[in-house]
């Protein structure tokens, strides 16, 4: 009796699982084990079922994710360091029969770009925004984030983030807690916050991501704002299976999953 | 055609933008400019033509507004001052490396730092040599007068769509804050999404499936490419340089000296020729149009015509005289005077300054 092969195995009968067509053949560039891989396949999923792809306009940020323009087939465009917010207006307010999404991570949306993530949302553009928030630089090589917990020990904090002296005098300052603020903002309409890091929370974020597109779609006014906790394990210096441990014991208690606002309320826990 | 007016500089960029059939406005108040934004509010251009108008929370992110709709394929313009220029340098060089057509406009005041509100030509550098990183330059258009402020919108416009290159209106307070007639032009409907999407196949404006997505970017870190993209650039530079450089000559047929200068010190170097003339001095004056493209190949004409020297006029320390010396290479004297802090020279001094630094006893 001859072993099945794998050739055996891949048969159209056999098919259970598919690549977006809205994903190119490019090789991603992410390490192995990062969140960034599941989240593009989840965008590209949703924009692929609602059918958008001729309408929509990708914001890619400086950061990790610089070269997401390379994964999606659809227009994109690369803004400077945090300024996808401040491009994604430029694009709607010209543009407002089509659907434009920021993809940015922690130091983009939170740091350098915060003027622009704040204004953005608090004007309340008909856009989406998709923050990935890992807690720590990863393009550069795993300098501390305004999202880097307390304690957390990264290249810029190699003693662990300490927020401020023992007589309290400032020192790395704390975690910024960007989502629960853009939250308090008028302009926002949907605010939540997802993971994926097993099967059922990349359910859950999809159905986020998906309505974050659908409510711009159906013009209603308001930011859509979802923000995913993710992982770096290469600057974790973690393998991924242990990565994905450390996030949920020690960043989902600073990041609590769930929606935090709809329809512009916000939502009391 | 046409309907005459009495306008601030200001006012008739903004409103030749309206004419133009501009699809945006971005931008931050910042003085002797915020007539500007003021102007285009007071004005509900979105009634008018369906232009939108924002005040941006910085000039960061009002350049970055530009990037993204010119990118879009949208015509659409910004202003400022200089520190707020200063602030939208990151913009202008992504702009560049991207290729993004745009216009933006700098009445410029004196710096360095804050300065002062006062009309400056100081940033001549700024806007003709760089002031983002990399090799790139945009076309620099300098209006001397309120109607140039609002013929150099549609130029600036119509040069930026050709060539994909960011034009810059470098105005002074003087230019922006002064009133004059002007003739404006009669108004243009804005493109609709299908010429758009005709006209500029390289905008991002929803990919059509089955066609390539379109990516707008200043990045590649493959480093063959990146040259073939950094030539590429300059051979558009040198052929808008052979193309779409522009000046103006007064009295020069004649002339032994000319004053080079632009925008503000244009008008007060008029008052000197006269004076210069009514004293028997056969002195004539170049005023560049385009200050990037310099126009160096009208100097070196000039000097074949047998001028003698050059006085470099300017609201700064010393910054086109580095281009007309360049030009000149030794075969006319070259010499700068100018005035700073928001003092805008006399017509006198500056023919005193001719007689001493150029004629000579």
């Amino acid at each position: 009796m001859s072993e099945i092969t794998l050739q055996d195995i891949i048969q159209p009968e056999n098919l259970v699982y598919e690549k977006s067509k809205l994903l190119t053949d490019k090789r991603f560039h992410y390490c192995p084990g990062c969140g960034h891989g599941t989240v593009h396949r989840i965008i590209a999923e949703v924009i692929e079922e609602l059918g958008i792809d001729e309408e929509t306009i990708g914001i890619a940020p400086v950061g990790c994710a610089v070269m997401a323009y390379d994964y999606f087939d659809v227009d994109f465009q690369e803004a400077a360091h945090g300024r996808a917010p401040a491009l994604a207006t430029g694009i709607k307010r010209v543009w407002p029969n089509k659907v434009v999404f920021t993809y940015q991570g922690d130091g983009d949306l939170a740091a350098i770009g915060t003027a622009e993530t704040i204004h953005a949302c608090n004007r309340g553009e008909n856009i989406t925004m998709i923050f990935v928030n890992n807690g720590i630089y990863g393009m550069t090589g795993g300098q501390m984030a305004p999202t880097t917990l307390e304690g957390m020990k990264t290249a810029t904090t190699p003693y662990g983030r300490k927020p401020q002296w023992e007589d309290g005098t400032p020192n790395n300052g704390f975690p910024l807690q960007i989502t629960k603020l853009v939250a308090q903002l008028p302009g926002t309409r949907f605010v939540t916050r997802q993971a994926v890091y097993d099967a059922a929370k990349v359910r859950n974020c999809k159905k986020a991501i998906k309505k974050a597109f659908q409510n711009q779609m159906e013009n209603k006014n308001g930011v859509n704002f979802v923000e995913i906790v993710s992982n770096c394990n290469s600057n974790w210096k973690m393998s991924a299976v242990d990565a994905n441990k450390w996030l949920q014991e020690n960043m989902l208690p600073v990041y609590p999953l769930g929606d935090i606002k709809d329809n512009f309320e916000l939502i009391n826990k | 055609m046409g309907e005459l007016k009495l306008m601030k500089g200001n006012e008739a960029l903004a409103e030749a933008a309206i004419r133009y059939g501009a699809d945006a406005y971005f931008g931050y108040p910042i003085t002797p400019q915020s007539e500007v934004i003021e102007y285009l509010s007071e004005q509900n251009p979105y009634e008018r033509t369906g232009m939108v108008v924002l005040q941006a929370e910085s000039e960061v992110a009002a350049i970055n507004m530009i990037y993204a709709a010119g990118a879009a394929g949208k015509r659409v313009m910004t202003s400022s001052s200089s520190p707020g220029i200063s602030l939208k340098q990151e913009g202008i060089t992504y702009i560049a490396g991207a290729e993004i057509p745009c216009v933006y406009a700098d009445v410029v005041r004196g710096g360095p730092g804050l300065g002062t509100i006062q009309p400056s030509q100081a940033d001549y550098f700024q806007a003709c040599k760089g002031g983002g990183h990399g090799d790139y330059h945009q076309i620099v258009l300098a209006p001397a007068s309120v109607q140039e402020m609002a013929d150099f919108v549609a130029l600036g416009f119509d040069l930026a769509f050709q060539y994909r290159i960011a034009t810059c209106i470098l105005s002074d307070g003087a230019i922006g804050q002064m009133m004059e007639k002007v003739v404006l032009p009669d108004q243009k409907p804005r493109m609709t999404e299908e010429e758009i999407k005709a006209k500029y196949p390289w905008a991002t404006t929803g990919r059509k499936r089955g066609t390539p997505h379109r990516i707008i970017t200043s990045l590649d870190l493959d480093s063959n490419r990146m040259e073939q993209h950094n030539r590429h650039l300059q051979e558009k530079y040198k052929e808008i340089a052979e193309k779409e450089t522009r000046f103006e000559e007064i009295q020069c047929d004649d002339a032994e000296y000319v004053i080079v200068a632009y925008g503000s010190s244009a008008r007060i170097a008029q008052k000197t020729i006269q004076l210069g003339r009514a004293e028997g001095m056969k002195i004539g004056l170049l005023r560049p149009i385009t200050l990037w493209p310099f126009p160096t190949k009208a100097i070196e004409a000039l000097i074949a015509k047998g001028v003698k020297g050059f006085l470099s006029l300017e609201l700064s320390c010393g910054q086109m005289i580095e281009d007309v010396k360049l030009a000149c290479n030794g075969r006319a004297k070259a010499e700068h005077f100018g005035r700073v802090g928001g003092i805008i020279h006399t017509p006198e001094e500056v023919l005193e300054a001719m007689k001493k630094q150029i004629i000579g006893e």
